[in-house]
C-alpha cells in the first residue's frame, strides 16, 4: 500500500485515476506529483465529463487564427488587427465570498485574453441569482456587482452590457459568467508556449500565498503539516492595481518582442503554468519553487503547486532578454523571479529545498487526464413538461400583463447594475449596456464590434437543443442590429451534476443545439467554459448555455440603431414571421401565470439567417433608427422598452393577444421612417421576410389597440416608472 | 435599568488571506525611506448594544452574521472600551 | 509646447485623455510618475483612474509620487494644472484644491451622463464656456461627493465652476448623483490655473458616443496652456 494512498480521495480522485497515475509513472506519486495530478485532473480543469462531447463544436473558419485550446479563441479582424475572446464562470466561488468571487473572475479572464498579446478592451457579466425577494439573493447580487465594479473599474477595462437574470432554481446555486474581448495586431499575438529548450521561465505578479487551496485543506490534516485547516482559505482576494500593472508590464513585453510564450496562472497555477506550456512546445523544464516569490513562510512543495495567488503570469524567454524582461517587470512595480529553465525531454521536474519533489512527464498532467463518458438519457419527467401546457379560453387583461412584466427584475432596468460599472472608458462605447448587443469602436480604424450575450435558462430547460440553437440566433440578430455580420462564438455552458443521466442529456442536447445553429450561420465556436455540479441538495439548476458572439461592421454606421431614436411619425413595423402563438417557456407564462411547462418552437435556420442579413442592412444603412428583438416577454415588452427610452407613445393595431406576448427568436420591432417604408418593404420582401406595420410612434401613451371597443392605453410614464424601479424598489433604493 | 455597554469589534483578514491594501501601503512607506513589514489594514467597528443579556454572545453574534465573513475574517470584540 | 498627462500606477484614463486633448487641437504627452522633470511642459492633467489602486485613502499615496513636486512648481508659476476624476481627488489631497472627495452618498459607484451647469468662467477649465450654459457629461466614480467646511466653503465660493443640475440648469438636492457640498462638480484655485473636475469631460468630445459637451472645457484648456506661454 503506497504511502500516499489515503490522500488522493481527499483531494477528490477516484481509486481509478489513482491507478493511472501509478501507471504513467511506474510508481506511487510523491506528494507533491499527487497534488498536481489532483489540480490538472479535476473536473474544473481538464473537463473530463464533458470534454468527450465538445469536439462537437463546429471550430473552423477562415478567419479563425486561435481555436479552442488556447486561454482565449482569437479571429482575424482584417488589415493586421485581430480580436480575442474568452468566456469564464466563476459560480461557486461567488456563493461562498460575492464580492472576492466576482471580481476574481473579472481578473481571471483578462488575464486569459492579454496572455494571448491583446489589451482587454471590454467586458460582459452574465448573473444570475434567485428571487430578490430573498434576502441572502440580495445580498449576493449586490455583492457581485460591486465586486465586478469594484474590480472591472479599478483594473481600467469597461464593463459595457451582459445579462441581470433572476430565476428560482439559481438560489442556491447563482450564476456569475464573465466575458471579455480584446484587441491587438498580428505581430503581437502570443502563446502558450514554452518555447525552445533553455527559455527561461519568469514568474510575474504578484507573490504567491495560500489562496484558493482550503479546498484541499485535506492535505493539511492528512500529513503535509500540522497548521489547522481553518486557516486554510479557499477564498481568494483579488488586486486590480496588482492586475493593471501586470497588464501594462506584459504589453510593453509584446510590443518589444520580449517573449516566447505567455501562461496565465489561474486554476492549478503552478501546476497548470508550467506543465501546459512545456506539452504545447513539446519540452520539459526544470522548476525551482525555492526562487518562487512567496507571501507567506513556510509553504510546501504541494500548497506551492496548487496555489491559486490571484494575478500572476508565466513568462517564457529568451535567455539573452531576461534581464530586459526583468527591467520592464521594475518599471511598473510588478515583481519577477526567474523559476525554472525548459529541457529537452518532456520531464517536468519540480525541485524544493533542493530536493526534487516531483519528475513526470509535463505532458501526462494535460493529455493523460481521463475522459468519461457518463451515461446519458433523456429525463423521464419530459414528456409530461411538454404536454404541460396552458389553455386559454379568453385574452388576459393586456394591460395588466405588460406591467407586470416591465416589473419583473429579469426584464426591468437593469442600470441598477450597469451605473455601478465604468461602461465607458477607452472611448470606444457606441452603444453601451441596456442595448440588445454592444458596439465598440476601434480607433483608428472603420470597424466596429459588436458582441451580444445571451442565456435563456427557461427555454433550455424545456428542449435544450430547441434552447442552445435559438440563443445563437438570438445573438446573431442582437448583433446584426448593430450593423454588423457574425464571426465567432463562445460559450459557457453552466449545468447540474453530470453524474445524472437527464444532466448529461442535457449538455449534449445543448452541444447539438448550439452546433447546428452555429453551422447554419457559418459561425465558428472559438472556445467555451463548462461549469458542471451547479446543484444545492440535489436540485439541478437550469441547463443554462450562455452564448457569446461577436460580429463586425465595416464600416461602422455612423448613427447604428438604438432604442432612444424612435420619433414621432416613425411607424412600428414587425420583421419576421407573422403568427407566432406558442407561449412555453415565455415570460408572459412564468411571470404573469406563475407556469413554466410546453414546447418552444423549433427555430427555423433559413429564417433566421434572412432576418439577421436583413436587419444588418437595416442598421448599416439607417433605415430603422430604432430596433429590438422580440425575446423576454415578446412584441409588447420590446415595443414598450422602445417607447420608454425614446419617451414617447405609440399607437398600435393587433388581433392576437398571443402574439404580443410569444418570443419567437427571428423576429423583431422596428421604428421606421415614412419615407424609407417602401425601400425597407422592398429589402425585406427580397430577404423573404414577413412585415407586419403595426402602427406609429406618437403621443405621450402606448396604446395596444385589439380593434374591439375599448383599446388598452398606458401612459409611457407609468411604463418607465414600473420598468425603471423593477430591481431598485427591490433592492430598497429610491 | 441596564446600562448601555460599548464595544468595539477589530475585523482583521485571516493572516494567510491576501491584503492589497496593506502591500501596496508598505510599499509606498518604503519609497518613503521606512524600513517596515507586515503592514495590515483592518476594520474598527465601534457600537454601543443595550446593556441587558449577555453582550458578548450577542456581539459574536453580530459579528458571525454580518459583521465579519467567517470564511476569510477573524474578529476581536472588547468590551467597554 | 506640450502637456504633461501623468501616468500613475493604476491610473486608467491616460489614453483617453491625450486623444481627447489632441482632438481639440492640443498635444500631450504620457509622464510616468517617477519623473522629477517637468521643465519640457507646460501645463499638466492629472487623468483619472485608481493611482496606487486607491488603497488607503484615495490619492494618499500618489501626491507622494516623485513627479508631484514638479506638478506643484507648475501650480505656482501659473501653468494650467488639471485633475479629473481620481486627478482631482490627488490634487485635492495635495493641498492644491481646497476640499476633499468622500464615497458618494448612497455608497455605490456612478457611472452615467450628467448635466453640469457653468458657475464661472474664470479658470483654465472654464473660460471659454458661458455662465449659466448646461453640459452634459459623464460621471464615473466612487468617492466623488465634494466635501469641506463651512468655513473653506465660504472662501471659496468664487472659485466654483461648475455644478451639478438638472437638464434645464435647476440646482438641487434632486439633481446631486453624489452627495457633493453645494453641488459642486468642479472647483479652481484662487488663481484659475489649478482645477479639478469629477466628471470626465474627455468622455463627452464626440456625438457618436453620446455627447460632444466636454469639448469647451478641453479647448479652454488648451486656450489657457497657449495663453500662459504667450
Amino acid at each position: 500500500m503506497p504511502e500516499t494512498a489515503p490522500l488522493h480521495r481527499a483531494l477528490g480522485m477516484t481509486d481509478e485515476e489513482f491507478e493511472d497515475v501509478c501507471d504513467i509513472l511506474g510508481r506511487p506519486p510523491s506528494n507533491a506529483e499527487l497534488a498536481m495530478y489532483s489540480v490538472m485532473w479535476s473536473e474544473h480543469c481538464s473537463y473530463k465529463s464533458s470534454r468527450a462531447h465538445l469536439g462537437r463544436f463546429p471550430t473552423e473558419a477562415p478567419w479563425v487564427v486561435v481555436g479552442p485550446g488556447e486561454n482565449a479563441g482569437v479571429v482575424d479582424l482584417g488589415d493586421g488587427w485581430l480580436a480575442a475572446l474568452r468566456i469564464e464562470s466563476h459560480n461557486h466561488p461567488s456563493f461562498v465570498e460575492p464580492y472576492q468571487g466576482a471580481a476574481t473572475g473579472v481578473g481571471g479572464i483578462l488575464r486569459d485574453v492579454f496572455t494571448m498579446g491583446a489589451r482587454p478592451i471590454a467586458l460582459w457579466d452574465q448573473i444570475r441569482f434567485g428571487s430578490l425577494d430573498e434576502p441572502r439573493n440580495r445580498y449576493l447580487f449586490s455583492g457581485v456587482v460591486a465586486g465586478i465594479a469594484g474590480y472591472g473599474n479599478a483594473v481600467g477595462v469597461p464593463t459595457v452590457g451582459g445579462e441581470v437574470v433572476f430565476e428560482e432554481c439559481y438560489s442556491g446555486n447563482p450564476l456569475v459568467n464573465v466575458m471579455c474581448l480584446g484587441i491587438l495586431r498580428r505581430d503581437q499575438l502570443v502563446l502558450g508556449t514554452a518555447g525552445r529548450p533553455g527559455s527561461v521561465a519568469v514568474l510575474l505578479g504578484a507573490s504567491t500565498g495560500r489562496d484558493g487551496i482550503g479546498g484541499a485543506s485535506v492535505l493539511a490534516s492528512a500529513s503535509f503539516d500540522e497548521e489547522s485547516g481553518a486557516k486554510r482559505p479557499s477564498v481568494q482576494v483579488g488586486d486590480p492595481f496588482e492586475e493593471k500593472k501586470l497588464i501594462e508590464a506584459c504589453l510593453e513585453l509584446y510590443q518589444h518582442g520580449l517573449v516566447v510564450g505567455v501562461q496565465d496562472l489561474g486554476a492549478a497555477g503552478l501546476s497548470c503554468a508550467t506543465s501546459e506550456p512545456a506539452a504545447r512546445a513539446g519540452m520539459g523544464m526544470d522548476v525551482d519553487l525555492d526562487r518562487v516569490h512567496v507571501r507567506e513562510a513556510a509553504m510546501t512543495a504541494p500548497e506551492l503547486l496548487m496555489s491559486e495567488s490571484q494575478e500572476r503570469m508565466m513568462a517564457f524567454v529568451d535567455p539573452a532578454k531576461v534581464d530586459a524582461v526583468l527591467a520592464v517587470a521594475a518599471k511598473w512595480e510588478v515583481d519577477a523571479s526567474v523559476v525554472g529553465e525548459v529541457k529537452a525531454g518532456g520531464t517536468l521536474t519540480v525541485r524544493h529545498d533542493g530536493k526534487v519533489v516531483a519528475e513526470i512527464p509535463a505532458a501526462s498532467l494535460s493529455e493523460n487526464a481521463p475522459v468519461y463518458h457518463r451515461p446519458s438519457g433523456e429525463p423521464f419527467w419530459l414528456e409530461d413538461l411538454w404536454t404541460n401546457t396552458l389553455e386559454y379560453l379568453q385574452s388576459p387583461d393586456v394591460g395588466a400583463a405588460l406591467l407586470q412584466m416591465l416589473d419583473d427584475p429579469s426584464i426591468g432596468d437593469p442600470s441598477w447594475a450597469y451605473e455601478q460599472y465604468d461602461h465607458m472608458l477607452f472611448l470606444n462605447t457606441v452603444v453601451g449596456p441596456g442595448h440588445d448587443g454592444s458596439l465598440l469602436r476601434i480607433k483608428g480604424t472603420s470597424k466596429g464590434l459588436a458582441v451580444s450575450t445571451d442565456g435563456n435558462g427557461r427555454h433550455c430547460y424545456l428542449d435544450p437543443r430547441r434552447g442552445g440553437a435559438r440563443l445563437v440566433f438570438e445573438a446573431a440578430l442582437n448583433v446584426a442590429m448593430t450593423g454588423a455580420r457574425p464571426l465567432a462564438v463562445v460559450d459557457n455552458l453552466n449545468f447540474g451534476n453530470p453524474e445524472k443521466s437527464e444532466v448529461m442529456w442535457q449538455l449534449i442536447e445543448t452541444i447539438e443545439g448550439i452546433s447546428e445553429a452555429c453551422e447554419s450561420l457559418d459561425i465558428p465556436v472559438i472556445g467555451g467554459n463548462v461549469s458542471l455540479y451547479n446543484e444545492t441538495d440535489g436540485q439541478d439548476i437550469y441547463p443554462t448555455p450562455v452564448v457569446g458572439l461577436l460580429g463586425m461592421a465595416d464600416p461602422i454606421p455612423e448613427s447604428p440603431p438604438r432604442l432612444d431614436r424612435a420619433t414621432a411619425g416613425m411607424e412600428v413595423w414587425m420583421l419576421g414571421p407573422r403568427h407566432s402563438r406558442n407561449l412555453a417557456g415565455s415570460a408572459f407564462e412564468k411571470v404573469v401565470k406563475g407556469h413554466v411547462g410546453g414546447r418552444p418552437d423549433a427555430p427555423d435556420a433559413t429564417m433566421a439567417r434572412a432576418v439577421m442579413e436583413l436587419a444588418t442592412t437595416l442598421a448599416a444603412d439607417d433605415l430603422a433608427p430604432a430596433m429590438h428583438d422580440i425575446s423576454d416577454g415578446g412584441f409588447a415588452v420590446a415595443l414598450a422598452e422602445i417607447c420608454i427610452a425614446s419617451g414617447i407613445g405609440a399607437t398600435v393595431a393587433f388581433t392576437s393577444w398571443i402574439g404580443l406576448f410569444a418570443e419567437n427568436p427571428h423576429r423583431f420591432v422596428a421604428a421606421v421612417r415614412p419615407e424609407d417604408a417602401d425601400r425597407v418593404a422592398a429589402l425585406a420582401d427580397d430577404a423573404g421576410v414577413s412585415v407586419s406595420r403595426l402602427g406609429t410612434f406618437g403621443g405621450e401613451a402606448l396604446v395596444l389597440d385589439n380593434q374591439g371597443p375599448e383599446a388598452t392605453s398606458i401612459s409611457v410614464a407609468d411604463l418607465a416608472d414600473t420598468w425603471r424601479n423593477a430591481i431598485r424598489r427591490r433592492m430598497h433604493v429610491s | 435599568m441596564t446600562e448601555p455597554t460599548k464595544v468595539t469589534v477589530v475585523v482583521r483578514r485571516r493572516p494567510s488571506i491576501a491584503d492589497p491594501q496593506g502591500a501596496t501601503v508598505t510599499r509606498a512607506l518604503r519609497d518613503l525611506g521606512y524600513t517596515v513589514d507586515g503592514v495590515r489594514i483592518d476594520k474598527i467597528i465601534t457600537l454601543t448594544v443595550d446593556g441587558a443579556g449577555d453582550v458578548t454572545q450577542q456581539v459574536t453574534e453580530m459579528c458571525e452574521r454580518l459583521l465579519a465573513n467567517p470564511v476569510m475574517e477573524d474578529y476581536e470584540i472588547r468590551i467597554g472600551s | 509646447m506640450t502637456t504633461a498627462v501623468v501616468v500613475f500606477p493604476g491610473s486608467n484614463c491616460e489614453h483617453d485623455v491625450v486623444y481627447a486633448l489632441e482632438s481639440v487641437g492640443g498635444s500631450a504627452e504620457l509622464v510616468w510618475h517617477r519623473e522629477t522633470d517637468l521643465s519640457a511642459f507646460d501645463s499638466v492633467v492629472l487623468p483619472g483612474g485608481f493611482a496606487h489602486g486607491d488603497y488607503l485613502r484615495t490619492g494618499a499615496i500618489a501626491r507622494f509620487s516623485p513627479v508631484m513636486d514638479e506638478v506643484a512648481r507648475l501650480a505656482a508659476d501659473g501653468h494650467p494644472v488639471l485633475g479629473i476624476c481620481n486627478g482631482f481627488q490627488i490634487l485635492c489631497e495635495a493641498g492644491l484644491l481646497p476640499g476633499v472627495l468622500l464615497q458618494n452618498r448612497d455608497l455605490t459607484f456612478i457611472c452615467r451622463p450628467v448635466h453640469l451647469r457653468v458657475e464661472s468662467t474664470a479658470s483654465i477649465l472654464t473660460r471659454s464656456a458661458t455662465v449659466g450654459e448646461v453640459l452634459e457629461i459623464p460621471l464615473n466614480s466612487y468617492e466623488g461627493n465634494y466635501t469641506a467646511d463651512d468655513e473653506t466653503l465660504a472662501a471659496s465660493a468664487d472659485q466654483i465652476m461648475l455644478r451639478y443640475c438638472a437638464s434645464d440648469g435647476t440646482v438641487a438636492d434632486a439633481h446631486n448623483p453624489n452627495g457633493s457640498s453645494d453641488h459642486i462638480a468642479a472647483i479652481a484655485n484662487r488663481a484659475g490655473n489649478v482645477a479639478g473636475i469629477m466628471p470626465h469631460p474627455e468622455r463627452a468630445i464626440e456625438d457618436l458616443l453620446g455627447s460632444s459637451d466636454g469639448r469647451i472645457l478641453l479647448e479652454s484648456f488648451v486656450a489657457s496652456v497657449g495663453a500662459v506661454h504667450a
